[in-house]
């Protein structure tokens, strides 16, 4: 006997207990409108504080000769280890430096670091998720256990390790921090080239004789972009974090550049008498790692309802 | 249609005894387009001994007119109004640990899932061991018989092994065995079961059927069948009740719906049936149910129905009775 | 269940191949001469010359990769270019304060987060929940050294409650080393909770909607039971997986962690090790930690295995 079916091919059955409305069936992934992801997004208060919080502190990183009252490597600009005051809204440090203004400057080693090292391991690794998950194989094989290899190493240790080699500063933070991202990229992606190669439009394109990179590239890669956005978003949060902990153990830029990490560090020594001095940075990159992973939640939330918790 | 082997009618000199009896039962759930209502004031008596068919299609809201008379529905978001009579009380006023004690000891409910009505990582004598240790009063080495005793009845073989068992080393026929066996082992006086074998092979079926109906016999316990399938519902039942869009539109003996159909809702699912004999037209409902966001006002029925009349749109057709038994929800019921 | 085992041993020994290579990689693109890194102070031209045979310099690369994996699985791990100490002796005896924080703070990690996972799947939508979660954002956004430092101001200095750093092995004296481990083991604690709260609670909303816990309350099971015994048995189980997978990220919390506490772990060791160029101590903490990570994630699988009837009676 037919069962009914909505117009769309759905079955409408609310006779799931505790669970009124029609089911969700997932559909094939389409591109849709701005607009429709802007509302649907907005209606997430912590994604939207993520998202203002996050841009505020792009602002503040690019603003930054502007908002800074004072130059953040200028030494003597207040007498030493003096708490907030009007003149210094986060006191100054061990060597009279005025620690708002290094905080502004600080969140552009943040921001760099978390951003462009998150870019290079999605470059890599999606492309290398793309390569294992469409062409499978013994290209996948080795790709993924490469990838395991990889993903055993705690990022700190990883990143300890790579700059044994290379040496310190920004610059090589941000390849260790980008090679250590690469592994949950490359995973992701394959996952979902794995589910997406099955699709009926991949098959009726190879029938058409589309070449397999225009494939991947063309058809594959929007399809499974949702999940590899919502990682990046997450994963710049924790590049920021990993960068703090290397500033911190005193392997970031070196000094007197400003960074979160090794601005903590050095108020450690003096947490009894100027406690500001580790507890303001902090707070900011507490901010910024918040601020960042809700927006990842809310991402998450808005691109892929069948994630949604 | 199937040839049936339709179970005698009880005889009995007086009507046995009422076991469980529903009135005016309405279950809305709160959405943002309002209150839904997705049964719609369902009545209806079971007797001792009965097999009840409640038919419908997806969505007529069948299994939420079961789950509401033990209790099962998320109180928010669903809201259950009306009356649920069984051994003297109203089920739908009983607070949760009243209902619990009744749950699994005077009405068992099975469901469509078998292999999914197991805890996967428990082993089954142990989830049929708790289901008894809560109801019955004896000693737990005396219930590990009886457990192996009641899978022994329901046609399981080696019971004592597969009783240690894990319910995915359970085929799906298997399983259900095993629901129905815990399900009776308490001797309730009403089972329900929903959809008991949707998910079964055909063969299957027919084994879980034989079971259910041969169970019921022997212990006298009345039957709540919920099913899409009208030759299960034939095969089985006394008495048939058509569901639509959450309203009863038609109740009758089982012979009688299918002999005399009197709602042309009743008479469309019965002309789908394949037929064994002939060379008809296999006859379909044009259109779809109605969504509970869409219902159309008057007879819920009247955008499908071939004999609708202006009336069927702006009246709803009360239950009405049209013979001894025999009740339908149509203005034109009886004529045609 | 013995293939499921069988098949993650084997993959256990990919990955800890492809980590040896990596390792290996790393250290020899290290600028400099590693057979000169190795002498040191001890340089004589024959004790290079003979060094360099040892070590298969002058054959090919894949010999010298084998003849090093073979030193390290005989536990030779070489000696510090510092103080000239058995690398192999260094790391064993930092890894040990290290296992123990990460032990304590797993401990803690859990007594925080199952009930709070639970009482927020329960409760959910409900203040409890909205706070629980909350707070596990909280603790597991914030960068676990500046929460650190932050404990040490609030219960040492301030409240004058703990000591702010050291480390005094439990087995020397037990109530000292458990008095000094509570910060440090809070600080990484929290942040493990953090994590496990959220997935706990998933689960556990996942589990309760399921038709087993319908059908139990169905036969009359009481709602303690259909929860604590029925959903909950079910619900724990994926979350021992995580326990493997943050494993890692506990390792990395350490290494931050024992920086603050000024514990002698693994952590102060490495750190110290590469501010100080003694490139056999790193490698040698970076290849125990990473082969911890990976034993561990392979014993999580087992446990996993065990737990879970499916594997376990095939």
């Amino acid at each position: 006997m037919a069962q009914p079916l909505e117009a769309d091919g759905r079955r409408f059955d609310p006779e799931d207990v505790g669970r009124p409305g029609p089911a969700v069936a997932p559909a094939a992934p389409s591109r849709t409108s701005l607009g429709r992801w802007w509302r649907r997004f907005a209606r997430n208060p912590g994604a939207l504080f993520g998202l203002v919080v996050f841009l505020g502190i792009v602002a503040m990183a690019v603003l930054a000769p502007l908002l800074a009252p004072y130059d953040p490597i200028a030494q003597g600009v207040g007498t030493p280890l003096e708490g907030p005051s009007a003149a210094h809204w986060a006191g100054t440090d061990s060597f009279g430096r005025d620690i708002w203004s290094r905080i502004i400057y600080g969140s552009r080693v943040a921001l760099v670091v978390g951003i462009v090292a998150v870019l290079l391991a999605m470059v890599i690794g999606v492309t290398l998720g793309l390569i294992s998950g469409y062409y499978g194989g013994w290209v996948d094989v080795v790709i993924m256990r490469v990838m395991d290899g990889l993903f055993a190493f705690p990022i700190i240790i990883l990143a300890i390790a790579m700059m044994a080699v290379m040496g310190f500063g920004v610059r090589n933070v941000i390849i260790a921090v980008g090679v250590g991202f690469i592994a949950p990229f490359a995973r992701v992606t394959r996952g979902d080239v794995l589910a997406v190669k099955e699709e009926p439009y991949i098959e009726a394109a190879r029938l058409a004789g589309v070449g397999s990179l225009a494939i991947i590239f063309q058809h594959v890669l929007p399809n499974v972009m949702a999940p590899i956005i919502v990682q990046g978003a997450l994963r710049v949060s924790g590049a920021i974090i990993t960068e703090a902990g290397l500033s911190f153990l005193g392997l970031g830029p070196p000094p007197p550049t400003p960074a979160w990490g090794r601005m903590i560090a050095e108020g450690q020594t003096f947490i009894v008498m100027a406690p500001h001095i580790s507890t303001f940075p902090g707070i900011a990159l507490m901010l910024a790692i918040v601020a960042l992973n809700l927006l990842g939640d809310g991402l998450r939330d808005t691109l892929d309802p069948r994630m949604r918790r | 249609m199937r040839a049936t082997s339709r179970p005698s009618e009880p005889v009995a000199d007086a009507p046995p005894q009422i076991v469980l009896e529903v009135r005016g039962l309405t279950v809305e759930f709160d959405s943002e387009d309002g209150p839904l209502r997705a049964v719609d004031d369902v009545g209806f008596q079971i007797r001792r001994g009965e097999i009840v068919g409640l038919v419908g299609e997806s969505g007529a809201g069948k299994s939420l007119t079961s789950e509401a008379i033990l209790g099962l529905i998320r109180r928010p978001p669903g809201r259950v109004t009306g009356e649920v009579r069984f051994g003297g009380r109203d089920l739908l006023a009983l607070d949760e640990s009243a209902l619990a004690r009744i749950r699994g000891k005077d009405i068992a409910m099975i469901f469509q899932n078998p292999s999914a009505s197991l805890n996967p990582v428990f082993r089954v004598g142990e989830q049929m061991l708790e289901a008894m240790a809560l109801h019955l009063p004896e000693r737990r080495s005396t219930l590990r018989e009886r457990v192996v005793e009641t899978l022994a009845r329901v046609g399981i073989p080696s019971p004592a092994a597969r009783a240690r068992d894990y319910p995915h080393q359970f085929s799906g026929g298997m399983a259900q065995r095993v629901m129905i066996g815990m399900g009776v082992s308490c001797v309730p006086s009403l089972l329900i079961a929903d959809e008991p074998t949707t998910a079964l092979d055909v063969t299957i079926q027919a084994q879980v059927l034989a079971l259910i109906r041969r169970l019921a016999r022997e212990l006298g316990v009345a039957v709540l069948l919920v099913s899409h399938d009208l030759g299960i519902i034939s095969q089985m039942c006394h008495r048939v009740l058509v569901l639509y869009a959450g309203r009863v539109v038609e109740s009758a003996p089982v012979a009688a719906i299918f002999r005399a159909p009197a709602h042309p809702y009743t008479r469309g699912l019965i002309e789908c049936l394949p037929q064994l004999e002939g060379t008809a037209r296999l006859g379909a409902i044009t259109g779809n149910m109605p969504g509970l966001r869409a219902l159309p006002t008057g007879c819920r029925f009247h955008p499908r129905c071939p004999i609708a009349e202006p009336r069927c749109s702006t009246e709803s057709p009360a239950l009405r009775d049209l013979a001894t038994g025999h009740a339908a929800a149509c203005h034109l019921a009886g004529t045609r | 269940m013995v293939r499921f085992v069988l098949s993650r041993i084997g993959q256990t020994l990919a990955v800890l191949f492809t980590v040896s290579v990596i390792i290996f990689a790393l250290m020899r693109m290290i600028p400099g001469d590693p057979v000169l890194m190795r002498l040191g102070d001890d340089f004589t031209e024959e004790a290079y010359e003979r060094l360099r045979g040892e070590l298969g310099f002058d054959r090919s690369i894949v010999t010298q990769y084998l003849i090093w994996l073979g030193q390290v699985l005989r536990g030779d791990l070489g000696d510090s270019f510092l103080n000239h100490e058995r690398v192999s002796r260094l790391v064993l005896e930092a890894f040990v304060p290290t296992l123990i924080l990460v032990l304590a703070s797993v401990i803690v990690g859990i007594l925080i987060a199952v009930p709070s996972g639970i009482v927020a799947a329960m409760r959910k939508d409900s203040l409890w929940d909205w706070g629980s979660m909350g707070f596990a954002i909280f603790v597991y956004s914030m960068p676990s050294f500046w929460k650190g430092i932050i404990l040490i101001w609030i219960f040492s200095v301030y409240l004058g409650w703990f000591p702010a750093m050291g480390y005094v092995p439990p087995w020397t004296n037990l109530s000292q080393g458990l008095w000094r481990l509570v910060l440090p083991a809070v600080t990484l604690g929290t942040f493990f909770s953090g994590l496990v709260a959220r997935i706990i609670r998933s689960s556990l909303l996942e589990v309760l909607d399921q038709d087993y816990v319908k059908a139990a309350r169905a036969r009359g099971v009481r709602r303690a039971a259909l929860v604590y015994k029925h959903a909950l048995a079910n619900a724990l189980i994926p979350v021992v997986t995580v326990i493997g997978l943050q494993f890692g990220a506990l390792l990395g919390g350490a290494v931050l962690t024992e920086t603050v506490f000024a514990i002698p772990g693994m952590g102060r060791l490495s750190v110290n090790a590469i501010l100080n160029r003694d490139y056999s101590v790193v490698q040698g903490t970076i290849l125990v930690g990473v082969f911890a990570v990976v034993v561990v994630n392979l014993l999580v699988d087992l446990a996993y295995a065990f737990l879970n009837p499916r594997i376990r009676v095939a």
